[in-house]
């Protein structure tokens, strides 16, 4: 036991002598809540709207009103003709233009159609049809005002934002960030120190000690599995100070999830180190096999269910998948196992069999 | 032709120097793997998975009016096909367990008087529970489910105007008579993506995160490589000067990553149909002037780091915080005004604004000078500080 202790005691001398790994390990988290929490809105704002308007009259000057008056949009141009809106769109000088037909107060007035063309840039399209359907409605806006004794039909839908009223964006993205965070640390972090043993061959030295594989293994993880869990109380402390994020369920049952995939992780760094012989293959099969995965196929970022049903099936394989499903569960449902032992149950499945993988090949290589 | 000694000597040394790392680079299989297969599975999978696109939404219905009108209502949301009924149910309890599973993203709720109110007054509501911890993509299904109600809701206007109409000619009095009867019509056009294609705009996003991976990422960790095994000390010993020793460390990644950059785009272009509207020459040129940023970012990044584990760490988190503030995957313009004001030193917004300009809008140089010139400016400094700071550390 005291060789293990001893182990344990290198080991975090080592992470603490290399202060530039220490402090990406400990701000990373810290900045990735604050980037997070601003980076990832699409709320529509500020839109710079052109105008083209061959004739103004009193209709479209009226029209063009309501949409400064309407605050979410600012006229960044009035032309004459569509021709120069091309160099506006493609400087981003304009985001969405509405273009005028000529003689549009007299159509209106004579009870004709008066059409009005509204053209966004869709390069993304969502930002892009979400800015053309607010020009839409300040337009339908105000016509139903201005012929407001023609009563049609309205059926006006209230909608309620389930679990996430505010749509805080940070609410949804905390628990994909513990997933990101721990994948870091506890997978990618375990593969480097262990392959770089390897690399320098002091694990031969290691491994011709007293010690037995697993207090290796155990010597080489512990240090991490306490940064890792550090990390998750620092990113869980500070979302909830800085962007109020709830915790409505169980601290510690969320705490508990959190050892169980740290686990997984582990296992998954201890399996990637044993079946890789430098520091940089171990760090490539990391990033495409936790990082990767963890950010794109994890649900924490982009929605699964748009995704194609291959990546679909892949997804299930990803572990922080399923610890995003049991996290936000957690803190944002507020429910307990009952609804989760699902999604628990996968991880634990996964710790085993990675576990098991991981000290098979370790073990196969020593003998 | 008489060539100085000097420039002639820097030359060759440099050519040399360059092979050499071509060779390794050639031969280390590992990071070949990661050059070629990098962009690739990057393509293949991000095109894919990065998406807001709304298909398949599975919705609980609760019905609590059974009239013609409100299952005229869920069949029109079940058939746009951006919706799938998940269940019914008459009472609130089964939708809200459904939600709580994760079953249902959305719950419609019709309330009982719902035909009775749209005949009396015109007017009915209709409640939507939408599960917001989807993110983005719920306030997409929210925005889609709202104009299938408002789609809706004209239909039925239309099959009840010729009853309306005739009722409908109550003088209101307070309306300026030159309004009565005209009719706006708001026809939207979508440019640059008619078909709203999501994989457009992520595809060009996607090749710059990757430039910006094979450029920072392997310059910081070949030099680091290099300090770490010692072999950076006898390369100090020989004649070789500093900046030959940089030219040498860099341009083969330089070409690299341009290559890299083609045989993405060649992919984007024909498996995904990303459209090509600019001129490429101005697309490589602006790519090979923000390739020198990327790289002066990871010899910088090297001359800080002792080790290849310091460099990735470094690196990586450097380039996380560029790539979410770049505006690749969630549009700048929705961050508040000081995150705008500054991405403005973030090379990877510049180098996106410009690729998906060309690539999409088909802009020309005087389009994209104000990006590209600020991308020189971080060029040439970039470069100049990761010099410096490289003589002063190795002297």
């Amino acid at each position: 036991m005291s060789a293990l202790s001893g182990l344990l005691r290198k080991e975090v001398y080592h992470i603490l002598r290399d202060r530039r790994t220490l402090t990406v390990l400990v701000l990373l988290p810290v900045v990735q809540v604050i980037l997070f929490g601003y980076s990832i809105r699409t709320d529509v704002s500020d839109v710079r709207l052109a105008i083209v308007d061959p004739a103004p009259d009193a209709t479209t000057l009226a029209l063009r009103d309501r949409f400064t008056a309407s605050g979410v949009f600012r006229i960044v141009a009035v032309l004459r003709s569509e021709r120069e809106l091309d160099a506006l769109f493609r400087t981003d000088t304009a985001q969405v233009a509405i273009e005028f037909e000529p003689g549009f107060a007299e159509r209106v007035a004579r009870g004709e159609t008066a059409r009005l063309l509204v053209i966004g840039d869709a390069t993304e399209p969502n930002s892009g049809t979400a800015r053309q359907s607010y020009v839409t409605a300040v337009v339908q806006q105000y016509e139903s005002e201005q012929a407001g004794h023609r009563g049609g039909i309205r059926i006006l839908p209230e909608a309620r934002a389930r679990f996430n009223p505010t749509r805080a964006s940070a609410n949804l993205f905390v628990p994909g960030l513990m997933a990101l965070v721990l994948m870091i640390i506890s997978a990618l972090m375990t593969a480097l120190s262990l392959t770089r043993e390897k690399e320098t061959g002091t694990l031969e030295a290691l491994l011709v000690s007293p010690l037995r594989p697993w207090q290796i293994i155990v010597g080489k993880v512990a240090p991490y599995l306490v940064i890792g869990f550090v990390s998750v109380l620092l990113v869980l402390l500070e979302a909830r100070l800085v962007f109020h994020v709830p915790i409505r369920g169980s601290v510690t049952l969320l705490l508990a999830e959190g050892v169980l995939f740290i686990l997984v992780a582990l296992a998954l760094g201890i399996l990637i180190s044993a079946r890789t012989s430098s520091q940089r293959v171990a760090m490539m099969t990391a990033m495409l096999a936790t990082m990767l995965p963890t950010q794109i196929l994890s649900g924490f970022v982009f929605p699964l269910e748009s995704m194609p049903m291959p990546l679909q099936w892949l997804a299930n394989l990803v572990p922080a998948k399923w610890f995003v499903l049991i996290a936000r569960g957690i803190m944002l449902k507020g429910v307990g196992i009952t609804y989760l032992w699902q999604e628990t149950l996968v991880l634990v499945v996964m710790a085993l069999v990675l576990m098991t993988a991981a000290s098979r090949s370790f073990s196969a290589r020593l003998q | 032709m008489t060539l100085r000694g000097p420039s002639f000597a820097f030359l060759r040394r440099t050519t040399v120097l360059a092979r050499a790392e071509v060779l390794h680079v050639v031969r280390d299989r590992a990071t070949l793997a990661q050059i070629v297969m990098l962009p690739i599975i990057q393509l293949l999978v991000l095109s894919n998975a990065t998406t807001f696109t709304i298909r398949e939404t599975p919705v609980w219905v609760v019905d609590r009016d059974q009239s013609t009108e409100s299952r005229g209502l869920v069949d029109r949301l079940g058939a746009s096909g951006y919706f799938r009924i998940e269940g019914a149910s008459m009472s609130g309890e089964p939708a809200n367990e459904a939600m709580l599973r994760g079953d249902a993203t959305l719950v419609l709720t019709i309330p009982t008087d719902f035909a009775r109110d749209i005949t009396r007054t015109g007017s009915a509501p209709v409640h939507f529970d939408v599960n917001a911890e989807k993110g983005a993509a719920a306030g997409v299904v929210q925005s889609y489910a709202s104009q299938i109600v408002a789609a809706y809701a004209r239909e039925l206007e239309m099959e009840r105007r010729p009853r309306q109409s005739l009722v409908r000619d109550v003088p209101s009095g307070m309306q300026a008579p030159t309004t009565t009867g005209g009719h706006i019509e708001a026809v939207a056009r979508s440019w640059y993506n008619p078909a709203l294609n999501y994989k457009h705009f992520m595809v060009p996003g996607i090749l710059v995160a990757l430039v910006s991976m094979i450029g920072t990422l392997v310059t910081a960790q070949n030099i680091a490589r290099e300090k770490e095994m010692g072999t950076i000390e006898q390369l100090n010993v020989t004649p070789i000067t500093r900046a030959e020793f940089i030219a040498a460390k860099l341009l083969p990644f330089w070409v690299l990553a341009l290559l890299d950059l083609a045989l993405g785009l060649a992919v984007g272009h024909l498996v995904f149909g990303v459209p090509i509207r600019g001129s490429l020459l101005l697309l490589f040129a602006s790519a090979g002037v923000y390739l020198v940023v990327a790289l002066g970012i990871g010899l910088f990044i090297s001359t800080m780091v002792e080790t290849q584990q310091q460099a990735m760490f470094v690196t990586f988190f450097l380039l996380m915080i560029y790539l979410l503030m770049g505006g690749l995957f969630t549009p700048i313009d929705s961050m508040p005004r000081w995150v705008q004001l500054l991405s403005e030193l973030n090379p990877i917004r510049h180098f996106a604004t410009i690729m998906r300009r060309i690539l999409m809008k088909g802009a020309g140089l005087d389009d994209i000078a104000r990006p590209l010139g600020i991308l020189a400016l971080y060029a040439t400094l970039i470069l100049t500080v990761a010099i410096r700071r490289y003589r002063k550390q190795t002297a």
